[in-house]
């Protein structure tokens, strides 16, 4: 299964074994939810926003290696940004996974998403957590879904 | 076996492919089963020289066309044993079955605080209708659980408790298409009819699958999607006992169902013709039939053993050769769906793993939400088998799910 290794890069398989930032967020003063109704799959994220800062960020909830991995990734790359600086990471992401292409801004660690724009399927698995954490900073209390025009 | 199945795989071209550079094994039938050569040259053969609107039409194509349509109403009362071809009325397909007796028989009949027996293994396609006609009406829904544990049986021991006299509408499944389980229709139907309520039978994953006989099964209504048994998308059938649909009033208005309109009310059509408003899906109706033809020259039963066999063997492999997988469904008695849950790993990744392997499983809640609940689950891998599959696919299906395993715990 050597292709596969393209969508499931050791990256993936270890923060989907290893979810970092995976719990219930005492002082979180945001919450955001995700679901995706085409397979069931539920995710809540925690956050701390201070100012315009995500200070702290974590999640829980259930779904594929993807999704987990993205979630686990979103949680590291966010810390301590900015909503602007949030929000310039994930427009580097969503290119990167519908595309195929690598924006000029190092995508480090995230790269590991790259192998995602060769399954269209599975897009949606690797956005799904950003959309809630996002929403969550942004104060729009409505869950995240798949389903949203533009994912 | 007869001669018929000499050749099997042959009458399906869309079998004869790679996916991801191997050959493809096609196990995803529960969701739409492959056409055979022959369903697809009824469609062909329909464009190319019988194509045109069917009643009422004085020319000779429509005449043909219209010959060919009540035809396929004629073979479909035969295929499913109903007593007169005026029993079926051709629909988009299972959805639109139920829907129909929600709407025109539900609407109808159903008041206040009256019930609505459902089972808990059923598909979102008879829950959700049924959920908009307690809506409509303020009826409750009530279900017959299944056994705890994770054969998926329906508790039949529950059945006094739960199918009382306030229940007006017994509605239920034939074929889980998540687990496999085979219910006791025949039994079920003359329970219903016991304490006074209407039979409707989901026959989404038995239809050319199972033989059906409607008068010996003793239901109401029974619901059959085209596509899941050879033919093709977009089409299905209602059957509804006579007397019933003679009652029911009409589900959409339009054209076709009238006898007779004015400007401020009308004359309903008598039934069948009443349900059909508009011009129907005539050439998946007529290559729908074909469908049946096919299948009745290889035998209902013999595809029911076909399928239980596959079944038996993939859920027997998989529980022995793939370390932890928890297997869901019966292990025997079955139809050709089987749902397991291999630990670590979620269905999608297995869909997506298998896939690259020119497998085709399906993972998910199988529109399924609140069983995948009451099992602890929130999605599951889904392996169905039908007429053109095999042992050696099967031994494809384990390789892959070794490698799989393999993959994750690696």
């Amino acid at each position: 299964m050597q292709d596969l290794t393209d969508l499931y890069q050791s990256v993936i398989l270890d923060h989907n074994r290893r979810p970092r930032n995976y719990s219930v967020l005492p002082t979180a003063n945001r919450v955001g939810s995700g679901n995706n109704p085409m397979c069931g799959d539920q995710i809540t994220v925690y956050v701390k926003l201070d100012g315009d800062r995500i200070s702290d960020v974590s999640f829980q909830g259930s779904g594929c290696a993807i999704s987990k991995a993205s979630a686990s990734l979103m949680t590291v790359n966010l810390k301590g940004k900015t909503i602007p600086e949030a929000d310039a990471i994930y427009a580097g992401l969503h290119k990167m996974v519908t595309t195929g292409k690598v924006g000029e801004d190092d995508m480090s660690d995230l790269a590991a998403l790259a192998g995602v724009y060769q399954f269209p399927a599975r897009i949606k698995c690797a956005t799904l957590g950003w959309h809630a954490a996002l929403n969550a900073a942004k104060g729009d209390e409505r869950p995240a879904t798949t389903e949203k025009p533009g994912d | 076996m007869n001669q018929a199945w000499k050749n099997i795989r042959a009458d399906f071209p869309i079998l004869d492919q790679q996916v991801n550079g191997k050959p493809l094994v096609y196990l995803d039938n529960a969701a739409t089963s492959q056409k055979p050569q022959c369903v697809i040259d009824a469609l062909t053969h329909f464009y190319q020289h019988v194509n045109a609107n069917v009643h009422r039409g004085i020319h000779t194509l429509s005449m043909r066309a219209t010959f060919a349509y009540e035809a396929a109403r004629e073979r479909s009362a035969k295929f499913l044993n109903a007593a007169e071809s005026g029993e079926i009325v051709f629909t988009a397909g299972t959805t639109d079955s139920i829907n129909l007796v929600a709407n025109s028989w539900g609407d109808e009949n159903l008041k206040k605080d009256d019930v609505i027996l459902l089972t808990e293994m059923e598909h979102h396609s008879n829950l959700v209708p049924w959920q908009l006609l307690a809506r409509r009406t303020g009826a409750r829904l009530r279900f017959l659980p299944v056994v705890p544990g994770d054969t998926g049986l329906l508790d039949l021991a529950q059945l006094d408790k739960v199918l009382t006299s306030e229940v007006k509408i017994f509605a239920f499944t034939h074929v889980s298409n998540t687990l496999g389980v085979i219910n006791p229709v025949t039994q079920l139907c003359a329970r219903a009819r016991a304490v006074g309520a209407i039979s409707v039978v989901d026959a989404a994953q038995s239809a050319g699958h199972l033989p059906l006989d409607v008068q010996t099964m003793g239901c109401d209504f029974l619901a059959v999607s085209g596509h899941k048994m050879c033919g093709p998308t977009g089409v299905g059938l209602l059957y509804g006992r006579k007397v019933l649909l003679d009652a029911m009033p009409p589900y959409r208005g339009g054209g076709s169902m009238i006898s007779n309109v004015d400007y401020f009310e009308s004359k309903w059509a008598p039934a069948p013709q009443k349900f059909e408003a508009g011009t129907p899906n005539i050439a998946d109706v007529i290559a729908l039939a074909r469908a049946m033809d096919y299948l009745d020259d290889l035998g209902r039963e013999a595809i029911a053993l076909h399928d239980e066999k596959l079944a038996s063997l993939a859920y027997a492999r998989l529980a022995a050769e793939i370390p932890g997988i928890r297997m869901l469904g019966p292990a025997d008695h079955r139809s050709g769906v089987i749902s397991f849950d291999l630990p670590g790993v979620h269905a999608h990744d297995v869909v997506t793993m298998a896939d690259q392997e020119g497998v085709a499983l399906r993972g998910g809640h199988h529109c399924n939400q609140p069983l995948m609940r009451k099992l602890g689950l929130s999605s599951t891998s889904r392996a169905s088998f039908y007429l053109y599959n095999t042992e050696d696919e099967i031994a494809r299906l384990v390789t892959t799910l070794q490698k799989i395993h393999g993959f994750f715990a690696g």
